[in-house]
């Protein structure tokens, strides 16, 4: 088997059996990087020196057994929005474009523990606002699949990269649904957690009530694996949660019977590409056939999880995107006339117009005047969305939901309404408003050839049932191809 | 019927939001904020009465710990990082006349 078509779990034991070395995993990225990169710009940094002495620093370790992980010597890309010290981290904005930061993210230390090989910072969204990662003020990424397309976003330089063999896994932020929606156009796994299971300690805030950082990979098992190293209490933030962790992982023989799965029927309305909806409908089936419980029941709040998310999430925003204001790093505007007017271009000339737009849709909701009839309002929403999730999962042990309504978007095209867009988070953002987890799978190929995505959701602490029935689907489906590879029948 | 964001509105929006949008931009950024406030009214329709606002899953109680110090001094690394400084100090136009 060709290196960069393992997945992390298998490269690692290929690692510790001795028949291959750490660098041999780290050249095999970067060989890939050296043939697509260019076409694909996933990274907005890498670390190649680095990386290597570490990958010999990793292959001594693990002779030692100071590093005895199952994800030992695994190279992994981390999303721009996520501290490393002494690495830009930019968020891929002109803001924070020379921002060097002094300290690093929980999750970094505890990637480094586990032995894993930090390869570079990916593309995405700038501030992760968008589902594209056309908002980055450095580019484009393109989709693996077909580079005519988006990867989706904002996750989409850390999707494209594990689709494109560019690294084995990598480090995703999703506020709404910047996991899942990149990892189903790019035909990769990905896991939202739980909100409060990972600390987001490092990790630069966009909606501090809805941000979780999760895995990418190229299926459940690599990303239960990732979950396992990244996940627990730390008493740097003070919402990670003093949760009993399990084992993220299988337990042998599963099948599916037995449990129940719900279909929200307002999720299969119109607008949905029928590309999307023959693959979930085919998705179903095939759960049933390994003795699942599917059936359609009635979610009444969908309507009002995007106007509640966006009031939300946008208030948010433009309360933590205040520190951003030329003083203390980034960018300050060359021309100003005295305090206010230097915040002011600073950040005029600093940020995208997406995150500006969400920065002043957030500031009129928090106004005086306004709070109660809007931030006010998406907060009773939000309590009676997170009733109506309770209450189906008094039935239900998993949700099933498409991701977004169509695969990846031609590039140039989702940015001029910028409203539409958000309609496409449709089946993402309430899984964020009501803390839940989530994982999303490939579940086949549109006709166009471009993967389409399925997500499982499960209640708050039930990643393990998400990943016990994601790898019964997974071992009915067979290995999903990769984007050289491509094509796939189920 | 939505708020209408009028000339007022939108220095005052801007103001909060420390920007400075000016002429085809301002003009965008108005409608694409008169569109989104338009649709969100869409929560209008959902029955919240007796419903209280929710913001924390999982409550939101304070979290103590002994105050220790855990990192050393960063006077100077964090001193880098700003767009000006002198003295040791950030530096900022003037504030007081």
């Amino acid at each position: 088997m060709e290196l960069s078509q393992m997945t992390a779990l298998e490269l690692s034991r290929n690692i510790r059996e001795r028949k291959i070395s750490v660098s041999d995993g780290v050249e095999s990225v970067f060989a890939q990087i050296r043939k697509k990169e260019k076409k694909i710009h996933a990274y907005l940094d890498l670390f190649e020196e680095d990386a290597y002495k570490r990958a010999e620093q990793v292959q001594k370790g693990i002779a030692q057994g100071i590093y005895t992980g199952p994800l030992a010597g695994v190279p992994i890309a981390v999303k721009d929005n996520i501290c490393i010290k002494g690495k830009k981290t930019t968020c891929a904005s002109r803001i924070l474009e020379n921002f060097i930061p002094t300290y690093q993210a929980e999750v970094i230390d505890r990637l480094e523990q586990a032995g894993m090989i930090l390869i570079g910072k990916t593309n995405m969204d700038e501030f992760a606002m968008g589902s594209t990662t056309e908002t980055s003020a450095f580019g484009v990424t393109t989709n693996p699949w077909n580079t005519a397309h988006v990867p989706g976003g904002s996750s989409g330089g850390s999707c494209a990269a594990v689709a494109a063999g560019e690294a084995y896994m990598a480090l995703g932020s999703d506020t709404g649904g910047s996991i899942r929606q990149p990892s189903a156009f790019c035909g990769v796994t990905g896991i939202k957690p739980t909100y409060g299971t990972v600390s987001r300690y490092g990790l630069v805030a966009y909606a501090s009530s809805l941000d979780q950082i999760g895995p990418v990979g190229k299926n459940t098992e690599d990303c239960a694996a990732l979950l396992q190293v990244i996940a627990g209490h730390d008493q740097k933030d003070s919402t990670s949660l003093r949760r009993e962790l399990p084992k993220f992982g299988l337990t042998s023989g599963e099948d599916l019977k037995g449990m129940k799965f719900g279909v929200p029927e307002e999720y299969m309305a119109e607008g949905m590409e029928e590309g999307v909806r023959n693959t979930f409908l085919a998705s179903l089936k095939l759960l049933e056939e390994l003795g699942a419980d599917v059936e359609f029941f009635s979610m009444k709040t969908t309507e009002y999880v995007i106007p509640a998310y966006y009031i939300i999430a946008s208030a948010e925003a433009s309360s933590n995107l205040e520190r951003f204001d030329g003083v203390k790093y980034g960018f300050r505007a060359a021309e100003y006339k005295g305090l206010h007017d230097m915040y002011r271009k600073t950040r005029t000339q600093g940020f995208g117009k997406e995150v500006k737009r969400r920065i002043m849709l957030g500031s009129f909701v928090l106004s005086s005047g306004y709070y109660d009839a809007y931030y006010l309002k998406a907060l009773k929403a939000k309590a009676i969305i997170k009733k109506e999730f309770d209450q189906a999962f008094e039935k239900y042990d998993v949700i099933l939901a498409p991701v977004a309504p169509h695969t990846a978007p031609k590039l140039g095209e989702s940015l001029k309404d910028p409203l539409a867009m958000y309609l496409g988070d449709i089946y993402t953002v309430a899984v964020n408003l009501c803390a839940l987890p989530a994982i999303s799978l490939p579940g086949g190929l549109d006709g166009r050839g471009l993967p389409v995505g399925f997500q499982m959701i499960g209640p708050c602490f039930g990643e393990n049932t998400l990943i016990r029935a994601a790898s019964a689907f997974e071992n009915a489906r067979g290995t999903f191809p990769s984007a050289e590879k491509g094509g796939i029948k189920i | 019927m939505a708020k209408i964001i009028d000339d007022e509105t939108m220095e005052n929006v801007c103001l909060l939001a420390k920007l400075s949008l000016e002429g085809e931009e301002r003009e965008a950024a108005r409608a694409e904020m008169q569109k989104m406030l338009t649709y969100v009214e869409k929560l209008d329709q959902l029955d919240t009465e007796g419903t209280e606002p929710l913001s924390h899953i999982f409550g939101s109680e304070n979290v103590f710990r002994e105050d220790e110090i855990v990192n050393g001094n960063q006077k100077d690394a964090m001193l880098f990082h700003a767009p000006r400084t002198k003295d040791g100090q950030y530096h900022v136009p003037k504030t007081i006349g």
